[in-house]
């Protein structure tokens, strides 16, 4: 990277480039080569950097100077004022939603400040279709070291020792798995790298995929040395075009430097990756749906034992890790086992991304130490509440984790304390709710994505969860009774209790957990029949005060159904017997005079 | 028992079979295979799926099977610029539901429906990754962020 | 063998590695209730795809409650299957899968015989919470020749999938769908009518619920009982005898020969008579191809192929016409006994007794589904009149024995009537797997090397193995005989006929396991292999009973040939007696 003085690193993640960074990047070049500055300054399209509500995202090196929201026609400023003249363009820096103060350098960020990046190592720093760039940041060291100065038991034993867990949902110790896979005895043995990242609102194995895909194919490797495979797959979401597009890329330039294929690195081991396509169905994220879904079959998870180490892809061992748990992998090896497992807390070592989303002001994603509390993460790192509003709730581990509280902010953040307080770390996604958001609805919406994606194998999951979904709308729609709650326990723990696999076991989390922080909600909804967050259409009732109102009719013109009366200057009048909640009356009264109650 | 008339042009049959050759006709390729055709054809007729039962040696009923288990794959055809709403959490909460309610208001249509003169076709999807931009909606190849209710009839437009 | 110590409910048990809760359970005498999972040991047939939930256990030391059909025993376990934990889990799982199953047990085929009907009464379950809205997942009923669908009732058991995949290999239903509205359907949720099924009906032998059930023809067969015009005549199945009792009460494997013929007759039927009888026909028309045959083929015609197939299965013949059409040369010609019966009945014995065919009615009594479909095949019917009218299995028979409050415990023995209900022992054994190829080995042998066979019980042909083989000495020719039972253990032979590999002269095929005894029309096992293996011990007991064995020395027979056909495969028996195959695979039309 020495050639160049200046760098202009483009954000070209599935959010940013959705909002035409590429665009961003062609007339940066354009405005560049124009200036004759082609040989000084360079623009590179990087992977994520996990700032994604403020993108597009431009970052100035060395200068370390972050610009956001860039649109296309801000190439020519930015090319002219602050690449040319070395003048910051003030009007595209972060400005911080609570102090209101303006910030270019993004160590100054809160949002950066707290963050240990070690599975982002990449994202947002290299160009991920150039394998150089990842190279120059020690990559391909790790399997180097592995193939040839590690014994497989050795790379294990530091796996082990390093005290990794599964980053894809359960939290299973990955060193533990990859022993059970080495033990078995096979012809032949798989490797497969789980991106079917199905949980709405995480994104961050999507991220590395775009950003780092290299990290990713070089801890396949390293895990195929180590129990003896020498396939891997990679089985990843068709809805991911931008990652499917890196990873052919980055196989195919793994290859041309003798780093996957035949006899890797001149010591005998092969290794070569194969790509499968989800379809889209989220239950397979679940090891061994995920296997059938790659044998050309349903994506229907099948009774464990057999573990896939024991019996997987093809009926042959297979480990199944997902994508954080392999990117961390390299740096792991290289920088060994006790520097990983002095990060993080006793039993949940090392650091987690999470996917920041909702009515949050910073929503992207952000790599912490494992420990890190939920007030940090919310508050410092993702810059509070929007349009500060009160925070409710935060639902971590998507549909299947549920929903955490005021209460539980400072409590820190691990694999067990999330169970503990009745949610999950899943994937890592975390949807902040303000108090605009009704938790019954939220259940409800949660419970109306499982029910979309029960495969259907088992009963409970198949129909319970329908039964919980009928019942949480009926309480929305303000046809619930008391009694209802109880039932919605019971069905809820029955459904953990008796699924087939982790989608119905965890699935009423939702429920369980709003059940749990919110029973005041619940019983406002079947009790008083009223939504306290105002969400519940039915339970809603549009009414005019009669000392704002000033007789406008306004109101009485835009509702679709007439059912505001009322004479010209005289006090309106809403028939709730007719209203249907549109809400159109409100947004058009210039007098504030409807409210809802 | 009955024999079944499956009627396909010359070309398609053999642009089936060349995507099977393509993935050796290997049974466990069905999923890849589908997506082949699916971007070829834009949608998964019968017919295709009978095409592709035989040149894999799985049964059709399989194949069906296989198609109505992945949200992915549709035996529908697409309009010419499909539109799709995240529903995605992230989307969802910050009220991609409503966009998506101006959308059927606007269109006339319900969720997996086609516009009469094939111009637009309305689906939902889950999280598309790209919850910065929430709610998304994406209209072809094209991602429209931070979109709301009042946006839809701009965005149609376009397209007009 | 190495075995594993458990306790279960406090008491310990020893069990071979690999034996599930379930079943060590069994071994102390506690009785899990199971409802997807079912096995036939003997036929190596299990369906487990723990979907249900009502099995479930509590085990020690796990955060979820174990499906006990699918979780292996480990050492030291410690199982507890009824806790409260445990049974209200069951009981709430259980009004999940009721809450979306119709209530319409008053007019439901299986009333009675239904699985989640008894389970539901065996949890005790009288109430179903929140019934009043909760959506059902339905719909579109489906009625083919022989099978009903009506998929409502569909609790996604998986038991008809695997029987038409792993076991049949038909291919003719697979889950679709997904979440609430999965189910076990034909491709594109079509009729079966347009689907690879052969109609062998062994989904419907193994539902446990109303969702397949067969066509039912018991009405059809009264009206014609009660139109006087009609003379109606039955045909009895050889199967049917060795299963009907079980209907009544009576152990399985009770031969209700005699008390089956006397209910015939009190039930209206003019003339019972005896499907064994056309299988004796059968013989000696497939006896004689098969020595043509190979004969032929033994001087070196190379026209004559080997090895011949038995013809006789309907549910084998849709088979192999849609998945091995390029085959349909090889099977024997010989029409099945069902139609036979029928082309003789409405020819020699229409004749005999004065009647015109359009008013004489043929019923059959069938172990089998496809029977019902075969009837109603265009080339069995002459000018729209069919040979074989009605086929109703022998389910149906024992509903409409009940229907007319007829006890069959209480019944005198009957006899068939003549000419068409005398029988051999040969005919008898149709009924099981190898009882066809051993009947005309008992015939080709006599026939072939003009000796007077020593022993008659070839038990070398016998068993339940999927796949079998023997050579039989002709006199100093070897006959090499292959018997194939299920359709996927045919298909095996098929592939190696099609490949040239096959080195069998003569192969049996037999689309159910177990052969017509396990056949889709008989009464439901509910996954007891021992009651089919009891249905074929009391087959080889009526042969063995027989005083003729061999169905060349049938006197019935004998003259049949000399009044009417001539000889077996005369032009006359050609054409009554024999039929032609057709390419039902799939056509792709191109379109121009």
């Amino acid at each position: 990277m020495s050639k160049y003085s200046i760098h202009l690193l483009v954000c070209g993640g599935t959010s940013c480039h959705s909002a035409e960074s590429d665009v961003v990047v062609c007339n940066l070049r354009d405005e560049i080569e124009a200036k004759g500055l082609s040989d000084k300054v360079q623009v590179i399209t990087t992977g994520c950097f996990g700032f994604c509500g403020k993108g597009p995202i431009v970052k100035v090196m060395p200068d370390n100077i972050i610009y956001v929201q860039v649109k296309p026609e801000d190439a020519q400023t930015i090319v002219e004022e602050h690449v040319v003249k070395g003048r910051k363009v003030e009007r595209l820096l972060y400005r911080d939603p609570k102090s209101n103060e303006i910030i270019g350098d993004s160590k100054h960020m809160s949002v950066f400040k707290k963050q240990l990046r070690i599975v982002l190592r990449n994202c947002g720093v290299i160009n991920p279709e150039n394998i150089d760039e990842y190279i120059a940041r020690d990559g391909y060291q790790a399997l180097g070291k592995a193939l040839t100065e590690m014994k497989p038991e050795q790379v294990i034993k530091v796996v082990k020792d390093s005290g990794q867990r599964g980053r894809g949902g359960a939290g299973f110790p990955t060193g533990l798995k990859w022993e059970i896979a080495s033990k078995n005895k096979a012809d032949q043995k798989y490797v497969v790298c789980n991106a079917d990242e199905g949980d709405p609102g995480a994104f961050m194995d999507r991220s590395v995929l775009e950003g780092d895909p290299h990290s990713v194919l070089e801890a396949m490797a390293i895990c195929g040395y180590s129990i003896g495979a020498s396939e891997g797959l990679i089985y990843v979401r068709a809805e991911y075009p931008m990652a499917i597009h890196r990873l052919k890329i980055a196989i195919n330039q793994a290859h041309e430097y003798g780093l996957l294929g035949k006899d890797i690195l001149g010591t005998g081991f092969n290794f070569d990756i194969t790509l499968r396509y989800g379809a889209g169905a989220f239950v397979c994220g679940e090891e061994t749906a995920l296997i059938h879904s790659m044998e050309g079959l349903r994506g229907e998870p099948t009774i464990k034992p057999p573990f896939p180490a024991q019996s997987g892809y093809l009926g042959k061992p297979t480990n199944v890790n997902n994508v954080e748990t392999f990117a961390a992998i390299p740096v792991i090896i290289l920088k060994g086992a006790e520097w990983f497992s002095k990060i993080g807390t006793e039993k949940s070592k090392g650091t987690k991304v999470f996917a920041l989303a909702g009515k949050i002001n910073n929503v992207g994603l952000i790599e912490v130490p494992m420990g890190t509390t939920l007030r940090e993460i919310i508050f410092q790192i993702g810059g509070g509440i929007r349009n500060g509003k009160k925070f409710k709730a935060v639902q971590t581990g998507g549909p299947s984790g549920g929903c955490l509280t005021e209460k539980h902010l400072d409590m820190p953040i691990d694999f067990d304390n999330l169970i503990a307080a009745g949610s999950m770390m899943g994937s890592g996604g975390m949807i902040v709710m303000d108090e605009d958001n009704c938790m019954v609805s939220v259940a409800k919406f949660f419970l109306d994505f499982t029910v979309d994606e029960s495969c259907g194998k088992c009963a409970p999951c198949r129909i319970g969860n329908k039964r919980l979904h009928e019942l949480l709308a009926r309480i929305c729609d303000g046809k619930g009774i008391p009694e209802d709650l109880d039932r919605l326990r019971n069905m809820s723990q029955v459904i953990k209790d008796t699924s087939l696999c982790g989608l119905g076991q965890s699935s009423p989390n939702p429920v369980l957990s709003t059940l749990d922080n919110f029973m005041n909600e619940y019983e406002a909804h079947v009790k008083d029949k009223k939504c306290p967050a105002g969400e519940c259409k039915n339970l809603m009732e549009y009414v005019i005060n009669a000392e704002n109102c000033v007789g406008c009719t306004a109101c009485a013109r835009v509702c679709p159904v007439n059912a505001i009366s009322g004479q010209r200057k005289e006090v309106h009048h809403i028939d709730p017997a007719i209203c249907i909640k549109c809400g159109a009356c409100k947004e058009k009264c210039k007098f504030d005079a409807i409210f809802i109650r | 028992m009955s024999t079944i008339k499956i009627e396909l042009r010359n070309e398609d049959v053999a642009k089936i079979k060349e995507i099977c050759t393509s993935f050796k006709n290997d049974p466990q390729e069905l999923i890849n295979v589908l997506h082949s055709c699916q971007e070829h054809f834009g949608y998964l007729p019968a017919e295709v799926q009978e095409v592709v039962s035989g040149e894999l040696g799985v049964p059709v009923a399989k194949v069906y099977g296989v198609v109505t288990f992945y949200s992915f794959f549709t035996m529908t055809p697409k309009g010419k610029h499909p539109i799709s709403i995240c529903l995605g959490t992230a989307c969802y909460v910050r009220g991609a539901e409503k966009v998506l309610d101006e959308f059927k208001k606007e269109l006339g249509l319900n969720v997996g429906q086609v516009t009469k003169d094939n111009k637009f076709s309305l689906s939902s999807l889950r999280c598309v990754g790209a919850c910065g931009l929430a709610p998304v909606v994406l209209v072809g190849e094209k991602t429209y962020g931070r979109v709301a209710p009042d946006d839809v009839r701009n965005i149609l437009k376009e397209y007009e | 063998m190495e075995t594993i110590k458990l306790t279960i409910d406090n008491k310990e048990v020893e069990v071979p590695n690999g034996t599930t809760i379930q079943k060590a359970a069994k071994k102390l005498g506690i009785d899990i209730p199971i409802l997807c999972y079912m096995e036939l040991k003997d036929m190596n047939i299990e369906n487990k795809p723990g979907g249900c939930r009502i099995c479930v256990v509590e085990v020690q030391k796990r955060r979820n409650l174990a499906p006990s059909c699918s979780t292996n025993c480990e050492e030291g376990m410690v199982v507890l299957t009824h806790t409260p934990r445990v049974l209200n889990a069951r009981r709430t799982v259980m009004e999940f899968i009721l809450s979306d199953h119709p209530k319409d047990c008053l007019v439901c085929a299986k009333s009675g015989n239904c699985e989640l009907q008894s389970m539901a009464h065996r949890l005790g379950i009288r109430d179903i919470p929140g019934q009043e809205y909760a959506a059902m997942s339905t719909y579109r009923k489906d009625f083919s020749p022989s099978i009903i669908r009506d998929l409502d009732k569909c609790i996604m058991c998986r038991r008809c999938e695997t029987m038409c995949n792993t076991v049949q290999t038909v291919g003719a239903l697979s889950a679709v769908n997904r979440g609430f509205m999965a189910a076990v359907a034909p491709a594109f949720e079509q009729n079966l009518e347009f689907s690879t099924c052969t109609y062998c009906g062994q989904c419907v032998a193994v539902c446990p619920t109303g969702a397949l059930t067969e066509v039912n023809h018991v009405p059809n067969v009264l009206r014609a009982l009660a139109d006087p015009t009609k003379t109606v005549i039955v045909q009895t199945a050889p199967a049917v005898r060795a299963a009907l009792g079980e209907m009544f009460g009576m152990k399985p494997g009770t031969l209700v020969t005699g008390k089956m013929v006397t209910a015939l007759r009190s039930l209206g039927f003019d003339y019972i008579f005896d499907t064994d009888f056309a299988a004796d026909l059968t013989i000696m028309e497939e006896g004689t191809e098969l020595l043509d045959r190979l004969n032929r083929h033994l001087k070196g015609d190379k026209t004559a192929r080997m090895p011949i197939l038995t013809s006789c299965c309907p549910g084998w013949v849709n088979f192999f016409e849609e998945y091995f059409p390029d085959l349909k040369e090889v099977p024997s010609t010989a029409k099945s006994p069902q139609q036979m019966f029928g082309a003789i009945a409405k020819t020699y014995f229409a004749d005999k007794i004065k009647v015109d065919r359009k008013d004489l009615v043929v019923v059959s009594i069938m172990p089998c589904l496809a029977k019902k479909y075969e009837c109603q095949r265009e080339e069995f019917s002459t000018e729209g009149n069919r040979d074989v009218d009605f086929s109703i299995s022998t389910r149906e028979l024992g509903e409409f024995i009940k229907q007319a409050n007829i006890d069959l415990n209480n019944l005198q023995e009957g006899e068939f009537d003549d000419p068409l209900g005398e029988s051999t022992g040969a005919g008898v054994i149709f009924g099981t797997t190898g009882g066809v190829i051993e009947a005309a080995v008992r015939t080709a042998y006599e026939l072939q090397t003009g000796k007077k066979l020593e022993r008659l019980d070839f038990t070398e042909l016998r068993g339940f193995e999927g796949v079998r083989s023997a050579t039989i000495d002709f006199n100093g020719l070897p006959i090499n005989i292959g018997i194939a039972h299920g359709l996927g253990n045919a298909r095996k032979l098929l592939d190696d006929v099609r490949s040239g590999k096959s080195q069998f002269h003569a192969i049996e095929v037999m689309a159910c396991p177990g052969g017509c005894i396990g056949g889709g029309g008989q009464p439901l096992h509910h996954g007891d292999s021992e009651i089919i293996k009891a249905r074929a011990a009391a087959i080889y007991a009526e042969d063995k009973s027989k005083p003729i064995r061999k169905s060349h020395e049938n006197p019935f027979i004998i003259k049949l040939y000399k009044e009417f056909l001539g000889k077996p495969n005369s032009e006359k028996a050609h054409h009554l007696l024999h039929t032609k195959y057709f390419d039902k695979k799939k056509k792709i039309i191109v379109k121009q």
